[in-house]
């Protein structure tokens, strides 16, 4: 088995199944109701691209495992999303700009894995691409709603920026896992992605009128299996049937 | 307007009724056929929308990805369904908020049957095949109803729960023939979903105050009990189909009319829980109220901002 490919596959697997649990835990609790029909869309489409990328990871793997062994059986040290995408929903404010800091991210990087050497990966990417782009455009225009609407929307988007910026850097680690991927051309360099995600979440949140907080401390972990107290939360209510009745088909 | 012109206007009205034309929102229509509507339509819009609740329990703990999926795409459904028919109260000349605003008071009533708790993932399945399945006995005349727009939004709405009622039927029966668990997580929850379903339909037609008028008017095409008897002649032989017990003692089949006979509903149990006593009366009100009072800020956001960009492109043009 391609070991860095797997561990790829699972950090986009992770980002997807853990931001679209996130996004699903607003499912009834909508601030509008189109907002509910949204926002379980976007779940919707995030379960499907985990659905689709940890298949892919399952084959890669070999060893017997199919992707809901992957999403439900695996430890918390064992998953690969990045912290952003496990924080708390919080408010309407916290979870659309947790929303679009990721989207920024994620658009580019599927323009560029579109053009993978690995034809799975290139397939996945250009068939997740389409919905990307409405996710960022979604996420864009509520940040600038919201930053440019009332005084308090103002100060409740702010505030979010201000709590998930930490967060952002870890969206762009590398390590011998890109490395030995970016030479075979399966996976592109985060570099300029990182630049085009600076150019998206400059322009957006110059129109929303919101403040990037001067670069503090920035939060890693995720990616290499160390998460927030937030994940162990998470898992234990998507493990829960798997764990309570093991082995069983559903 | 003088009376016998009312009079006039009011047997034109019947006339078309009866010969099966459909009163269009331009049309003139009697108050009181207005005002049952709008009450019947957004009781519905409310049910769709609190029926997210029960169903939206179980998203997070879904027991696979595919599972999970479905639900998610099933709720939304619902969400969409609840969005369709507060537009047709809309045509009728209801206000959106207000019509929510009486849901949240209390005021405006929705299915009962959401009152009751979601305490297993076996429930995912009861409520797809005997919620659903209750519905679109309720639905499907509806989309004959006299109203166009209502009937209009039943046609797609119907097409959806049936799709609803086919996948709770599914979970039950890959329940039902799974371990002995899971076995018994699907008769506990056909155990608890199965009288409130009967009662989806309403009190006895004895009972039911409104029954008459809205048959004449074609809103309402067969009676409460008509109606549960067919859910109930369908729906027994679906559960023995996949080895579960209907929870009722005096269940038999009448091989003379070809009918089930059900033993008596609980109905001091179905007021209770109509009066605002079921287990989940005011959990489900409150996360709707809630939902409201959190997004209000988030929908004057967005007026302002709409306003600002107004302005800025009146400016731009001056
Ligand atoms: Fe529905
Ligand atoms: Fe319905
Ligand atoms: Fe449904």
């Amino acid at each position: 088995m391609n070991k860095h490919l797997f561990e790829y596959l699972l950090r986009l697997g992770d980002d997807s199944l853990i931001i679209g649990h996130r996004l699903s835990e607003w499912c009834g609790h909508g601030p509008i109701l189109e907002e509910d029909i949204a926002m379980t869309n976007m779940a919707l489409d995030f379960i499907g691209q985990a659905t689709t990328i940890l298949e892919y990871a399952a084959k890669v793997e070999n060893a017997g495992r199919d992707a809901d062994a992957l999403a439900f059986l695996r430890y918390e040290r064992e998953y690969r999303n990045v912290l952003l995408v496990e924080q708390p929903n919080e408010d309407f404010a916290v979870t659309m700009v947790r929303q679009f800091l990721f989207d920024a991210f994620r658009k580019p990087l599927y323009e560029a894995l579109q053009n993978s050497s690995d034809e799975q990966i290139a397939a996945i990417a250009e068939k997740s691409l389409k919905e990307t782009k409405y996710h960022l455009k979604h996420s864009s225009e509520w940040v600038i709603r919201l930053g440019d609407g009332t005084e308090e929307s103002h100060e409740k988007a702010q505030y979010a920026i201000d709590t998930l910026w930490r967060y952002t850097d870890e969206l762009f680690f590398e390590n011998e896992v890109d490395a030995a991927l970016q030479s075979e051309n399966i996976v592109p360099s985060l570099i300029p992605i990182r630049e085009e995600w600076q150019k998206t979440v400059t322009a957006v949140l110059a129109e929303a009128t919101l403040t990037i907080p001067q670069n503090g401390w920035k939060q890693q972990g995720g990616r290499t299996g160390l998460h927030s107290e937030n994940l162990g939360y998470i898992l234990a209510e998507l493990q829960y049937m798997q764990r309570a009745y093991p082995g069983m088909k559903w | 307007m003088k009376e016998n012109n009312i009079e006039e206007l009011e047997r034109q009205f019947q006339e078309k009724i009866d010969n099966d034309i459909k009163i269009e929102p331009r049309d003139w229509m009697p108050d009181a056929y207005r005002d049952t509507l709008i009450r019947q339509i957004s009781q519905h819009a409310h049910s769709e929308i609190v029926g997210m609740l029960p169903e939206g329990n179980w998203i997070t703990r879904a027991p696979n990805l595919r599972r999970k999926a479905v639900l998610l795409a099933k709720v939304q459904d619902e969400a969409g369904h609840g969005l369709y028919l507060y537009s047709a109260a809309e045509t009728l000349g209801a206000d959106r908020e207000e019509t929510i605003d009486d849901l949240h008071s209390g005021k405006a009533k929705y299915s009962s049957i959401f009152n009751y708790p979601t305490l297993s993932w076996a429930d995912m399945g009861a409520i797809g095949w005997l919620v659903d399945g209750a519905a679109i006995m309720n639905q499907v005349p509806l989309c004959r109803c006299s109203y166009g727009p209502y009937a209009r939004a039943m046609v797609r709405v119907c097409k959806e729960e049936s799709f609803h009622q086919r996948q709770g039927f599914e979970i039950m029966s890959t329940l039902a023939n799974g371990t002995p668990e899971q076995k018994a997580m699907a008769q506990d929850a056909l155990n608890r979903f199965w009288w409130p379903a009967l009662m989806m339909f309403g009190p006895n037609d004895a009972e039911s105050k409104h029954t008459e008028q809205s048959m004449r008017w074609k809103i309402k095409r067969q009676t409460n009990d008509e109606l549960r008897q067919q859910f109930v002649d369908i729906t027994v032989p679906q559960a023995e189909m996949i080895g579960l017990t209907v929870p009722d003692a005096d269940l038999k089949f009448n091989t003379e009319t070809g009918h089930y006979e059900s033993g008596e509903i609980n109905w001091d149990e179905f007021w209770q829980v109509v009066k605002g006593n079921g287990p989940c009366n005011k959990d489900r009100v409150d996360a709707r109220r809630k939902a409201k009072e959190n997004g209000m800020w988030v929908r004057e956001a967005a007026a302002a901002h709409a306003e600002k960009r107004a302005n800025r492109s009146k400016e731009k043009r001056a």
